[in-house]
C-alpha cells in the first residue's frame, strides 16, 4: 500500500527538498510515522510529543480534513494523495 | 418596507435562491443565501456592524469624539464593511490589507475612505493577521477589533443569519460555508444545531499552496481564537479542501441561473456539490449555502470569460477567500 504525501514549503528541507514523498501504511498515523522515521528532521513537526496532530497542522486525505473524519485513525487506500499544511486564517 | 431611515438598516435579511438544478444529486436541493445584498456588498456587513457596535456599547468607541482611530487585518471584505460603517460614524480606519487581492477590494476600501498598510502577499492573511497584531501593540491608543478574536463576529450569525436561515428553510439538512475566521459557521452552525441537532456542518476552504510560502516554519500558522474559544472543533462536521479550478468553473455554472457570485462563492458551491454528490440517492436532503459577495469585484480577474488555465493559474496567487 502506497501513497503519496505532499509537503508544505517549510517542511520540504526536511525531506530533501522534495514536494512529495511516496510512504506505506493503512491508517493516517502510521504513513505519519513511517514518514517520520524515514526522515527525522520532521520529528515533532507533524506530530507532537504527545503522540497527536500538531496544532498548526491539518492533514488531508484528498482533501477532506482528518479531524473530522477518524484523525490518525483514519484509513488509506492505495493512491490516495495526502497533504499536510500549515493552519492558516482566511477570512475576508 | 421600503423606506429605510439608515443605510445600515438594510444590513440582513437577505434572499434565498434556489439552486437545485445545479445539483448533481436529484433527492437533494440546494439554496444559496445571497450575501451580497448587502449594502457594502457582502456577508461581512453584518460581521463589521456587530464588531463596532460592540465596541461601542463597551465604550471603546464613541460615535462624534475625534482622532478614533482602528485597526484591522482583512483581504477585503471586513475591510469593506468596516470602512463604511466608519466613514458613516466618523472614525478612522486603517485596514492591513494583503498585496494580492484584486484591484476592486482596493479601490472599495479607498471609495469609503480607508487607510491601507500593506502585507506581504507571500505571507496570505496570517502575514495580515500578524502585522495588524505587531501594529496594535506598538499603538494601544489605537481600536483593534480584531474580527479573528471577538465574539461579536460570530454572535452576528448567531443573532441574524442563522435565524434567518431558520425561518426561510427550516427543511435544511446541512448548512454549507467557507472557513475563513470561522464566524459564519460557528455562528450559523451553533444556532442551526440548536434547533436541529442533526443538521450537519460543512466547513470550505480555499487551497493555501503558494500563499502560504512565506510562512517560516508551522508555528506561523494560525487558528483563529474565536475557533478555539467557542467550540469549533464540535460545531463542523466535515472540513474540505476545495481547488481553484473546481471553484471557477462552479462561479462560471452559477451564472445559468442568473448568479453572478464571487470566486469564494463559486468555492462553496463545488463545496456543496461534493455533500450533495455524497449523499445516497434517494435519501432527501436541503443543503443550505452562503453566497459571500457578487462577482462585480472580481472582473479584473476574467474569472469568467478568459481562458480558465489562466484563470485558474491566477487563481493561485491571488487572495479570493
Amino acid at each position: 500500500m502506497s501513497v503519496s504525501i505532499r509537503l508544505p514549503t517549510v517542511l520540504r528541507p526536511h525531506v530533501g527538498g522534495q514536494a512529495v514523498v511516496e510512504v506505506g501504511g493503512a491508517t493516517i498515523g502510521e504513513v505519519l510515522t513511517t514518514l517520520v522515521a524515514a526522515h527525522p528532521g520532521l520529528s515533532g513537526q507533524v506530530i507532537s510529543e504527545d503522540g497527536q496532530l500538531n496544532k498548526f497542522v491539518n492533514i488531508y486525505v484528498n482533501d477532506d480534513d482528518v479531524r473530522y473524519m477518524e484523525q490518525l485513525a483514519t484509513p488509506v487506500s492505495d493512491g490516495d494523495e495526502i497533504s499536510i499544511l500549515p493552519a492558516v486564517a482566511g477570512g475576508a | 418596507m421600503t423606506r429605510f431611515g439608515s443605510v445600515l438598516d438594510l444590513i440582513g435579511n437577505t434572499p434565498m435562491v434556489d439552486a437545485s438544478a445545479l445539483s448533481p444529486n436529484p433527492s437533494v436541493s440546494i439554496w444559496v443565501k445571497l450575501e451580497g445584498r448587502n449594502p457594502a456588498g457582502s456577508v461581512k456587513d453584518r460581521v463589521a456592524l456587530s464588531l463596532v457596535q460592540a465596541a461601542e456599547e463597551e465604550g471603546r468607541l464613541v460615535p462624534g469624539a475625534p482622532d478614533q482611530v482602528l485597526i484591522e487585518p482583512s483581504s477585503g471584505n471586513t475591510g469593506i464593511a468596516l470602512a463604511m460603517v466608519c466613514r458613516m460614524r466618523g472614525y478612522h480606519l486603517k485596514v492591513v490589507l494583503p498585496t494580492n487581492v484584486s484591484i476592486e477590494r482596493r479601490q472599495l476600501l479607498e471609495v469609503f475612505g480607508a487607510e491601507i498598510i500593506e502585507s506581504p502577499g507571500s505571507e496570505g492573511s496570517n502575514g495580515a493577521v500578524r502585522l495588524a497584531r505587531e501594529l496594535a501593540e506598538q499603538h494601544p491608543e489605537w481600536i483593534f477589533l480584531y474580527q479573528y478574536a471577538n465574539p461579536a463576529n460570530p454572535a452576528a450569525h448567531y443573532r441574524t443569519t442563522g435565524p434567518e436561515i431558520w425561518a426561510d428553510c427550516p427543511e435544511v439538512t446541512h448548512f454549507v460555508a467557507g472557513l475563513g475566521t470561522s464566524g459564519t459557521l460557528l455562528g450559523v452552525g451553533r444556532f442551526l444545531k440548536e434547533q436541529n441537532p442533526d443538521i450537519k456542518v460543512w466547513a470550505i476552504e480555499p487551497p493555501t499552496g503558494e500563499m502560504v510560502d512565506g510562512l517560516r516554519n508551522l508555528d506561523d500558522g494560525y487558528i483563529p481564537p474565536i475557533f478555539a474559544e467557542l467550540g469549533g472543533a464540535e460545531i463542523l462536521d466535515r472540513k474540505t479542501v476545495v481547488r481553484p479550478r473546481e471553484s471557477i468553473e462552479w462561479t462560471r455554472r452559477m451564472t445559468e441561473l442568473g448568479l453572478f457570485v464571487g470566486i469564494s462563492s463559486g468555492a462553496i458551491m463545488a463545496g456543496a456539490i461534493k455533500c450533495a454528490k455524497q449523499i445516497p440517492e434517494g435519501e432527501s436532503a436541503t443543503i443550505v449555502t452562503i453566497a459571500c459577495d457578487d462577482g462585480w469585484k472580481y472582473l479584473s480577474t476574467g474569472a469568467w470569460t478568459d481562458d480558465i488555465d489562466e484563470v485558474v493559474e491566477r487563481a493561485t496567487k491571488v487572495i479570493y477567500f
